[in-house]
C-alpha cells in the first residue's frame, strides 16, 4: 500500500461540510481569472450593456465555471488525495462526499446556463455550456490523464470565458474575441509547464501524464520555449486590430520581451542549473506569467475605455 | 438549570445555512434587478398576447 492510499484511507470519512467547504469546490482562485478575463470580453466590446444585466452575466459566468471546477474536483478526487498542492480539497479531507460535490456542480451547471440565457442570450449561454462541458467531460475526464498534451486542451476551457462575456454583450463571436481566447490558450502551457519544472513530485507521483514525466524535461523547456514565441507573436499583434491600441501596444512589448528572456532562459537551462538554484528562472516565469495575464486583460479594458472617451486605439 | 455548550457541528450547520439564506436572498434580488432592467429597456415589447388586456 502507498502512502497516497494511507492517506486517502485515513481521511476520506463524510462529514457535514460548512458553507466555505461548498465554496472551495468552485475553485475560487481559478474564478477569479474567470470573472477577470470575462469582465474585460464584456466591457471591450462595443455594444453598452445594462449594468445590472452586465452583473448577472458576470456572475453566472463564474458560476458556471465555479460548477465545472466541483465537477472537476468530482472526478478527480483519487488523484487529488495523492498531491501536495491538491490534498486539502474538500473530497480528499472527507468533508464532502464524492456524491454531494457532483450533485452541487450539476445545479450550479444547469442553472448557471439557464440564468445566463434568460438574462443574456443562447450564444453566450450556449457556449458556457460546451465550455463546461469541454472542461468536465472532454478535457477532466476523457484526456487528462491520457495525452500529455492535457495542459493545452485543458487551456482552451479556461480560455472561453471573455469570448462569453463578448457573446452576451454583443450576441455574436468576432475576430477580437477569438484573439482574446487564442490569448489565454496560448498563454497556459507555458504558465503550467514552468509550473510543472518546478513542482515535479506532485505530478509524477499521481500518475498525470504531464510532458515533464512522458517526454522529459527537456522537452518541456523546448515547449516552453515554442509556445512563449507563437504567444508573443499573437499578443503583439492583437495590438493592431479592435481591441488593441498604442497603451496595450507597450503593454505587451515589455511584458513579451520578459517572458521571451525568461522563456530563452529555461530553454538555455538544463536539470542541473536548475536544481543549483532551485528553479529560480521556472519560478521567476511562472510569477511572471501571471502578471503577464493580468496585464494584458487589464490594457484591453483600458483601450475599451479610451475608446468610450473617444480616444481610442490608433484614432 | 444550565445550558449545554453549542456542539461544534451545530455552529458549522448554522453557518451553512445562513450563507446559503444570503446566497438564495442574493440570487432573488438579483432576478428582480434583472426584470426591472429588462422591462426599462427601450426595445422591450410586451408580447402581442398581453397587449391590449387591460
Amino acid at each position: 500500500m502507498s502512502d497516497a492510499s494511507l492517506n486517502t484511507a485515513s481521511t476520506a470519512q463524510p462529514g457535514e461540510a460548512g458553507f466555505g467547504d461548498f465554496f472551495a469546490l468552485l475553485k475560487p482562485r481559478v474564478m477569479t481569472l474567470v470573472v477577470f478575463t470575462a469582465l474585460v470580453g464584456l466591457l471591450a466590446a462595443p455594444v453598452a450593456v445594462h449594468p445590472v444585466v452586465g452583473l448577472a452575466a458576470i456572475l453566472f459566468i463564474a458560476v458556471g465555471g465555479g460548477a465545472a471546477g466541483a465537477l472537476n474536483m468530482w472526478w478527480e478526487s483519487d488523484i487529488d488525495a495523492m498531491m501536495k498542492r491538491t490534498r486539502n480539497r474538500p473530497i480528499p479531507t472527507g468533508k464532502v462526499s464524492r456524491d454531494e460535490a457532483f450533485a452541487f456542480g450539476m445545479t450550479l451547471a444547469v442553472m448557471s446556463v439557464v440564468m445566463l440565457w434568460l438574462a443574456t442570450n443562447l450564444l453566450a449561454a450556449a457556449i458556457l455550456a460546451f465550455t463546461i462541458f469541454f472542461y468536465v467531460v472532454i478535457y477532466t475526464i476523457g484526456l487528462k490523464r491520457w495525452t500529455p498534451q492535457n495542459i493545452v486542451i485543458g487551456g482552451a476551457a479556461g480560455a472561453f470565458p471573455p469570448m462569453i462575456g463578448w457573446a452576451a454583450a454583443t450576441g455574436s463571436v468576432s475576430i477580437e474575441a477569438v484573439l482574446m481566447f487564442a490569448l489565454i490558450f496560448m498563454w497556459t502551457p507555458p504558465h503550467f509547464w514552468a509550473l510543472a519544472l518546478f513542482m515535479r513530485g506532485d505530478y509524477d507521483s499521481a500518475g498525470v501524464p504531464m510532458l515533464t514525466v512522458t517526454h522529459g524535461r527537456r522537452a518541456t523547456r523546448v515547449h516552453i520555449l515554442v509556445y512563449t514565441v507563437l504567444l508573443a507573436a499573437l499578443a503583439i499583434g492583437a495590438a493592431f486590430t479592435g481591441i488593441g491600441g498604442p497603451v496595450y501596444l507597450a503593454t505587451a512589448l515589455v511584458l513579451n520581451a520578459l517572458f521571451l528572456r525568461d522563456a530563452l532562459a529555461i530553454w538555455r537551462r538544463d536539470e542541473a542549473m536548475a536544481e543549483a538554484d532551485n528553479y529560480r528562472i521556472e519560478k521567476r516565469a511562472f510569477r511572471l506569467s501571471l502578471w503577464y495575464l493580468f496585464a494584458h486583460f487589464s490594457a484591453i479594458l483600458a483601450e475599451a475605455a479610451l475608446r468610450g472617451l473617444g480616444l481610442g486605439a490608433w484614432g | 438549570m444550565s445550558f449545554r455548550a453549542q456542539h461544534e457541528l451545530h455552529r458549522r450547520r448554522f453557518g451553512r445555512n445562513l450563507g446559503l439564506g444570503l446566497v438564495l436572498a442574493g440570487f432573488v434580488a438579483l432576478v428582480f434587478g434583472l426584470t426591472i432592467a429588462k422591462v426599462s429597456d427601450d426595445d422591450f415589447n410586451m408580447p402581442a398576447t398581453e397587449q391590449g388586456t387591460n
